[in-house]
């Protein structure tokens, strides 16, 4: 490639970088122009938000990575039930979904169940999950494990069904094992949907963690936010909420950056 | 046919187990009722005024969040879809907001607008914007080039494209959009009722059971309507979806 | 030469009752070992139900395949298919190498040993250097070569092709049916094409089934006469081919006159009577 053409490409790329950003950057600064304006106690300027923000997680000794401890005690463990309870989602859903798919008439038997499943709103179990496991670290893993299945499992169901019925009779053609068949043709055929199905599943997990979170102790994002909404701390409370917002967003991108590599194949080069 | 007695035959065998689990003494009655007890229970209720306005607040409230969550999605979602260099920079603050849990924004909604039905409403419809316009900027994409090139070949004017072309075209990934739009809208109006504690509606109505002197079967009926309700909406706009859009032969999402 | 292929009595049918419909009628054939054949019918006549039978896809109502002397009861081990569509049958996310592979996976051969197989088979269909790249980046006439070579790379006794280069462009085709007759030579396969065109079987094989319309049943069996050595230029211009394409096409599309004909009489005759009962209705009523 010649220097003209690669200084061209990064130059092209910089401006588009540049170009998305912009506007957010905008926003951004309009925000701390009307923020100040209106001097509501209600919504704080971003300014001041960074610098509560800044102080409440970075100020902590350098060993530690400059971290304090209300993020070792409070976004952690909120982030570990988070990612834990969606890991443990996606393999029951995939599993599940491949067993539940693989069979032509077992979706007829459980479909409408788990179409039921899927529509019960996840905050308004919260009651039966405090019954079954106290308030508390499990209560919160275990909602959001079952909140978080339901898009895996029939995304993985539709997918495994969903097989090209040429592929399936080349591998019938060729005798392929079942092993075989599964791994190399029915999963990688059924892995768009089944990504799909992990990335919303992957929100869902974000939002029952605050939700179980704004329910009970003994520690979390979400009890954090709602402490400092009780005690009308509105920096505080807006940092906790830029924090989630940030979690959501470097969650999906990083995301869609694992799922663009893992669908490379296919034609449109693992476009969203 | 066959699918909804096999549809039944599921559910009997799940209600069976789980009667079977809670009058084994697995579970202790009080923690977990039985189904017939959950659905004595829920018979009872449907008979109740207050609890039947309950149901009707919920759904106010649902319905008019997805109406003008679809008057602003739909038209930003063309608008922002139609023009590319528009559709780049406000990604960008879109994967910023949507990914923020519609739960954490309750405390400052009941800051701002206290705890009336304003505030399930404006929740519902923050949450369920999302979706539609997704699909709505998703589909002006994915037009097939050709139908756009043979509709200017025969001279069509840009707006006239844009309505017998385009429109009909990304109808069907709007409509799967609404249908998502309409499940999340519903989620996030019983939500708020749940977690801020309204006057009214089927969230409430749990509150109050799971709190105080703790009613599981009240708890595990009020669950079940919501449920119900969920199922019959999105299933009642697959069913409509199907049938508006018969000739749309594109995949449409799954979930 | 021994016999490969050996068909009996073969019959399908779909659904039951008034939907009955049956797709293939009794056929019995045999192909001999090394021989390559081609089954031409009409579109829709019951080609491709045929085909899945003998590879044992479908399980036929009622008739017996035997492969090498052995029933077929599901899909045998030493046979590969080749379909039409190349873009729906290539997995792709697997890269072309890989692809060829595939059916060796599970067998008793060590990794070095796929590769070379898979690369080997490569060579053959004239793709050296493409093991690398993926479905999606090759043409149509490509994609249908991997195909044959990943069918190659199992060294199948039985070839079975259905309509394989329907889906290729006329330059392409005339290609690839070269490449199958030597490739046919080169492994001394036995190779069983289906297609609808009337040129290519005549042109292909040795051996030309023709079959009627729905439901399918033997017309004839012709004997190619050609020379081994063909080539698409002076073959196609040679007496030879000319007049038995022109025996083929009349089996094929004479047949149908015919039966236009005759169900043209036969609906005469029905209507005739028909009026015949009215009338005498009328007269006694």
């Amino acid at each position: 490639m010649s220097a003209i053409t690669l200084s061209g490409r990064v130059g092209r790329g910089v401006s588009s970088i540049l170009r998305t950003w912009l506007l957010f950057i905008a926003i951004l600064v309009l925000w701390e122009i009307v923020t100040r304006a209106a001097a509501n106690t209600f919504f704080p300027p971003p300014s001041k938000i960074a610098t509560t923000a800044a102080g409440l997680w970075f100020t902590g000794p350098a060993g530690h990575l400059f971290l304090t401890d209300t993020v070792f005690d409070n976004v952690f463990p909120s982030l570990g039930r988070t990612l834990g309870g969606w890991l443990i989602a996606s393999v029951i859903g995939i599993a599940v979904g491949v067993l539940v798919g693989r069979s032509r008439t077992a979706m007829d038997y459980v479909g409408a169940l788990f179409a039921f499943f899927r529509a019960l709103p996840p905050p308004a179990l919260i009651p039966i999950f405090i019954v079954l496991f106290g308030i508390g670290p499990g209560m919160q893993t275990g909602s959001i494990i079952f909140g978080a299945v339901w898009p895996v499992l029939l995304n993985t169901v539709d997918g495994v069904r969903s097989v090209d019925s040429v592929k399936v009779e080349t591998a019938r053609s060729f005798r392929t094992p079942k092993g075989y068949w599964l791994a190399m043709v029915v999963l990688p055929a059924a892995a768009p949907k089944i990504f799909a199905g992990l990335r919303l599943s992957l929100s869902i997990s974000l939002l029952l963690m605050v939700v179980s979170e704004l329910v009970g102790p003994p520690n979390g994002i979400g009890i954090s936010l709602l402490q400092a909404q009780q005690a009308f701390d509105f920096p505080l409370m807006w940092s906790w909420l830029v924090l989630l917002g940030l979690l959501g967003y470097g969650f999906n991108a990083v995301f869609v950056a694992v799922e663009r590599r893992a669908l490379a194949w296919q034609p449109t080069g693992g476009r969203n | 046919m066959k699918r909804v007695f096999r549809s039944l035959a599921g559910l009997a065998v799940f209600l069976l187990l789980w009667e079977g689990i809670v009058r084994a003494g697995l579970v202790r009655q009080e923690f977990l009722p039985p189904p017939s007890v959950v659905f004595a229970t829920l018979f009872q209720l449907l008979g109740d005024v207050s609890f039947l306005r309950d149901v009707i607040a919920t759904f106010l409230a649902w319905l008019i969040a997805v109406l003008i969550s679809v008057a602003i999605a739909v038209p930003a979602g063309l608008l922002l879809g139609s023009i590319p260099g528009l559709r780049a920079s406000t990604a960008v603050i879109i994967e910023f907001l949507r990914p923020i849990p519609v739960a954490a924004l309750i405390p400052l909604i009941l800051l701002l607008i206290g705890s009336g039905p304003d505030a399930k409403i404006t929740l519902a419809v923050y949450a369920s914007l999302w979706p539609i316009m997704f699909n709505t900027i998703y589909a002006l994409g994915e037009i097939d080039p050709v139908l756009l090139e043979t509709a200017r070949a025969c001279g069509t004017s840009k707006t006239r494209t844009l309505f017998s072309v385009a429109l009909p075209h990304t109808a069907p990934f709007v409509f799967t959009g609404i249908r998502l739009s309409a499940t999340i809208a519903l989620i996030a109006v019983v939500s708020t009722e749940f977690l801020a504690g309204a006057e009214l509606g089927i969230g409430n109505f749990i509150l109050e059971a799971s709190t105080g002197s703790t009613r599981f079967d009240l708890v595990l009926a009020d669950t079940m309507v919501t449920g119900i309700l969920g199922f019959a909406i999105n299933g009642g706009l697959e069913l409509l979806g199907r049938r508006l859009f018969r000739w749309n032969t594109a995949d449409r999402e799954a979930v | 030469m021994s016999t490969m292929l050996e068909v009996s009595g073969l019959n399908h049918r779909y659904g039951t009752g008034e939907k009955e419909h049956i797709a293939v009628n009794d056929l019995t054939f045999t192909v001999e070992a090394g021989q390559l054949a081609s089954i031409v019918g009409p579109s829709g006549c019951g080609k491709s139900t045929l085909l899945r039978c003998i590879a044992g896809l479908i399980k036929p109502t009622s008739g017996t395949v035997s492969l090498h002397g052995d029933r077929v009861d599901g899909v045998p081990s030493d046979l590969a298919v080749v379909f039409q569509d190349y873009s729906r049958s290539l997995f792709p996310w697997l890269s072309v190498a890989k692809n060829v592979e595939f059916p060796l996976r599970w067998g008793s051969l060590s990794k070095t040993d796929r590769r070379e197989r898979a690369q080997e088979a490569l060579d053959q269909v004239g793709l050296s250097g493409v093991g690398g790249k993926f479905p999606w980046q090759l043409s149509g006439g490509m994609q249908q070569r991997v195909s044959i070579a990943r069918a190659l790379a199992r060294r199948p006794a039985l070839l079975l092709m259905d309509e394989p280069f329907a889906s290729v462009d006329a330059q392409t085709r005339f290609e690839l049916e070269d490449l199958t007759r030597r490739v046919q030579r080169d492994h001394g396969s036995t190779v069983l094409v289906v297609t609808h065109d009337i040129d290519e079987s005549v042109y292909l094989s040795d051996r030309v089934l023709v079959l009627s319309k729905s439901p399918a049943s033997i017309v004839a069996d012709l004997t190619v006469g050609l020379p081994a050595e063909r080539d698409q230029i002076t073959t196609r211009e040679s007496a030879e081919f000319v007049s038995m394409r022109g025996e083929v096409a009349r089996l094929l599309h004479g047949k149908e006159a015919v039966t236009a004909a005759g169900d043209a009489a036969e609906w005469e005759l029905a209507e005739k009577s028909a009026t015949a009962d009215v009338e005498a209705e009328s007269k006694t009523g």
